[in-house]
């Protein structure tokens, strides 16, 4: 996520520095044209058109009637769709704490100067290059009682051993939580790790000479230093959030019941298989407009304020 | 003469003599989503009937029904369609009716007499303002109960006739240590289950008042809520590592000898084939109700609307090749169904077609599918409701009730 301003190449009216920077922009300015076409019109006319038809009745072909906030009121009245926006704030409360944490752990874990470096950080990234759906299944198999942990135990002797979370209505989504933070913690490992390697080892000599203890500079010192670090984990650990889709998919189908469906799959659902437009682009606007509120004032504070001040 | 005439030349005369070929080889592009291995098996009993015919079939099988659908469709919509292409019947390919996308075959429907050897559910899908559409090309049972004759055997007891006396065989094999239902718990699969006690229970009338009218009069019937009670009870009577199933997994189960029973569409019968079993030996299949109903739904072809003379041609000769009583014997031996015309005679077929066969020679037992009666947007939302109803024991019918009562409504 990044800005990039153009400015309007000034007509060359003479001046060898203007016609320099004409010519140097120029290109730049029409490569950069189609990019911005294309964010105009297909991100954002895409975004428009969505918001726009969340207040018609279409269903299977898009219908340009105006029925005002029916949709919406159909829509929070609603269990699927309340259950899905209470399963996303609880993933994302889980996910993106949860990896932050283990990620972190791991990064100091590594960052200890072990033995065999090269081999932990493949282990712990590696779950990352899989696919969502590939995770889902393969966790699903492995918490499935009847095929995986709970008939493991069982068979080897503990006959009253359950662990029945994936099939159980109020546990489910816990077991989503758990999938997603082995996909994601390796990742944010690596971001961490990358961040503690640039910390400058005369703080650790300071502190040694200090006798401050490893811990406290590592919760005092050191994280305040990842920042940024931690900032971009946050940002690509939300948008795995608010896209969460396909892990659901591949794991529970949304179920046992509607125990783990998701706002992602409610529009999809209802968009490509349930011919209601109308429906499925009201939840798309509500995705919508929760993403922009929690992302806004972090946007202007990065990067608006800054660039303001430059100019 | 330049190097450049002499090759346009050249190409010319291939592309001319390439054509010609073309036309008189009748060459069909077909796009289908018959991609596992019965299904693909299936579909080269017509390309190679048509192969035989004279004709070149170039088979386009796209995996999935809905992107299948999709790129059929764009195609259409954009000018340059398949020769013939695969919808189920049902409402699917309404819209393209309506935008006048796709050929009637009504001549083609008069001379072989289709509304007479067709049953009439297939017909009323197929047909829109009094012409064909489409070309029905199989029938598929959706509310079969396959069941494991060993089992049963050893347990002394006989398959059930009706959904009472299966919850109560259901517990005593649960006693036993067995499954009772196998069931791929996932929420389409779930409501297919909820369907087939629906038709087996409350009767064909309830079924169509139900997904078909959608008046909350239906709800508020004794007999509904009976229904609804019944299939509360069937909870109890499938296994804990049910939620999420695959549904080829859980016919597996019956194959293991692990489960009792499996409710499924004739589709499965795939399965038992590929694990060696035959019909009427190591499983049994059965329709369980007071009065026998079959849910029938199927597969038709839709030739897209062309002007191209040739085209039109191929497509009468694929028309032919579909409903040829051979080839359709042959198609649904592999496919799993029965044949769409009810003239065929299927005594070489297996045990379970002909049973289908034989309920549904009597026009009272057809009933159409839910795909055929209602909206997507309807039955997604009583999707929603019978996946909840099941997956929670605490929930009662009468909450259940209320949950499909605004389904209707807000479906409309």
């Amino acid at each position: 996520m990044d800005t990039i301003s153009i400015r309007a190449p000034s007509m060359p009216s003479g001046g060898t520095k203007t016609q320099r920077r004409v010519k140097t922009r120029l290109p730049a300015a029409v490569a950069l044209l189609p990019t911005a076409l294309i964010v105009l019109v297909v991100y954002i006319g895409c975004m428009l058109w969505t918001v726009r038809l969340s207040f018609t009745s279409s269903t299977l072909l898009p219908k340009l009637d105006w029925v005002g906030l029916a949709q919406y009121s159909r829509l929070f009245a609603n269990d699927r769709f309340l259950t899905s926006a209470s399963n996303i704030v609880i993933f994302g409360a889980l996910f993106i704490s949860g990896c932050l944490v283990i990620g972190f752990l791991l990064a100091v874990f590594i960052d200890q100067n072990i033995r065999g470096e090269g081999l932990f950080r493949t282990v712990f990234l590696y779950p990352y290059s899989m696919s969502f759906v590939v995770t889902g299944v393969a966790w699903q198999w492995f918490l499935n009682p009847g095929l995986g942990l709970q008939k493991l135990v069982r068979d080897m002797g503990f006959e009253s051993f359950t662990f029945d979370w994936l099939v159980n209505q109020r546990m489910a989504i816990y077991t989503i939580v758990v999938a997603g933070l082995w996909h994601g913690a390796g990742l944010t490992m690596a971001i961490l790790l990358a961040g503690l390697r640039g910390v400058d080892k005369d703080l650790w000599k300071a502190a040694k000479v200090d006798g401050i203890p490893t811990w406290r500079v590592y919760t005092s010192v050191v994280l305040p230093l990842l920042r940024p670090m931690v900032v971009t984990a946050v940002v690509l650990l939300t948008t795995g959030v608010v896209k969460l889709y396909d892990l659901v998919v591949a794991m529970t189908l949304g179920g046992p019941g509607i125990a783990t469906e998701v706002p992602a799959k409610f529009v999809m659902d209802h968009l490509f298989e349930r011919n209601n437009i109308g429906l499925g682009t009201a939840a798309a606007t509500i995705m919508l407009i929760t993403v922009v509120s929690i992302l806004a004032p972090w946007v202007y504070i990065r990067y608006v304020r800054p660039q303001g001040r430059h100019a | 003469m330049s190097m450049k005439t002499r090759v346009s030349a050249y190409t010319l005369s291939v592309a001319l003599i390439w054509s010609s070929g073309a036309l008189a080889q009748q060459k069909a592009e077909v796009l289908h989503w018959w991609t596992s291995a019965g299904e693909s098996a299936s579909v080269k009993v017509f390309a190679d009937q048509f192969t035989k015919a004279g004709g070149t079939w170039v088979d386009n099988a796209i995996a999935g029904g809905a992107n299948a659908r999709t790129a059929g469709i764009n195609r259409m919509v954009g000018g340059n369609p398949p020769t013939m292409m695969q919808f189920n019947t049902g409402k699917q390919f309404d819209e393209l009716v309506s935008n006048d996308l796709v050929r009637d075959v009504d001549a083609q429907a008069k001379a072989g007499k289709w509304r007479e050897i067709m049953p009439k559910p297939i017909v009323d899908a197929t047909v829109r303002e009094g012409k064909f559409f489409a070309v029905p090309v199989n029938i598929h049972g959706q509310n079969w109960m396959f069941y494991n004759t060993k089992i049963f055997a050893d347990a002394d007891l006989e398959p059930p006739k009706t959904f009472p006396e299966l919850v109560e065989s259901g517990e005593k094999l649960k006693a036993k240590g067995i499954i009772p239902i196998a069931l791929g718990g996932q929420p389409n699969w779930e409501h297919n289950l909820f369907r087939a006690v629906v038709v087996g229970h409350g009767g064909a009338d309830m079924f169509r008042q139900l997904y078909g009218t959608r008046k909350p009069d239906v709800l508020k019937s004794p007999k509904f809520k009976e229904t609804v009670e019944l299939f509360g009870k069937m909870r109890g009577l499938v296994d804990p590592g049910s939620p999420g199933r695959n549904w080829n997994d859980a016919t597996a189960l019956v194959i293991t000898n692990k489960a009792a029973m499996h409710f499924n569409g004739d589709w499965a019968k795939g399965e038992f084939l590929a694990a060696g079993q035959s019909a009427g030996k190591e499983y049994g299949c059965t329709v369980v109700g007071q009065e026998p109903k079959l849910v029938i739904g199927g597969d038709v072809f839709v030739l897209p609307a062309t002007k191209d003379k040739a085209a039109l041609a191929t497509q009468d000769k694929l028309v032919e090749v579909l409903l040829d009583p051979a080839s359709q014997l042959e198609f649904n031996k592999k496919k799993g169904s029965i044949p769409v015309r009810m003239d065929v005679d299927v005594s070489s077929m297996d045990v379970c077609a002909q049973k289908s066969h034989a309920i549904l020679k009597d026009p009272a037992n057809q009933v159409e599918s839910m795909e055929i009666l209602s909206p997507p947007n309807f039955s997604g939302a009583m999707q929603d409701a019978v996946t909840q109803y099941w997956n929670n024991p605490n929930m009662s019918a009468d909450a259940f009730i209320e949950k499909i009562t605004s389904a209707m409504r807000d479906a409309g």
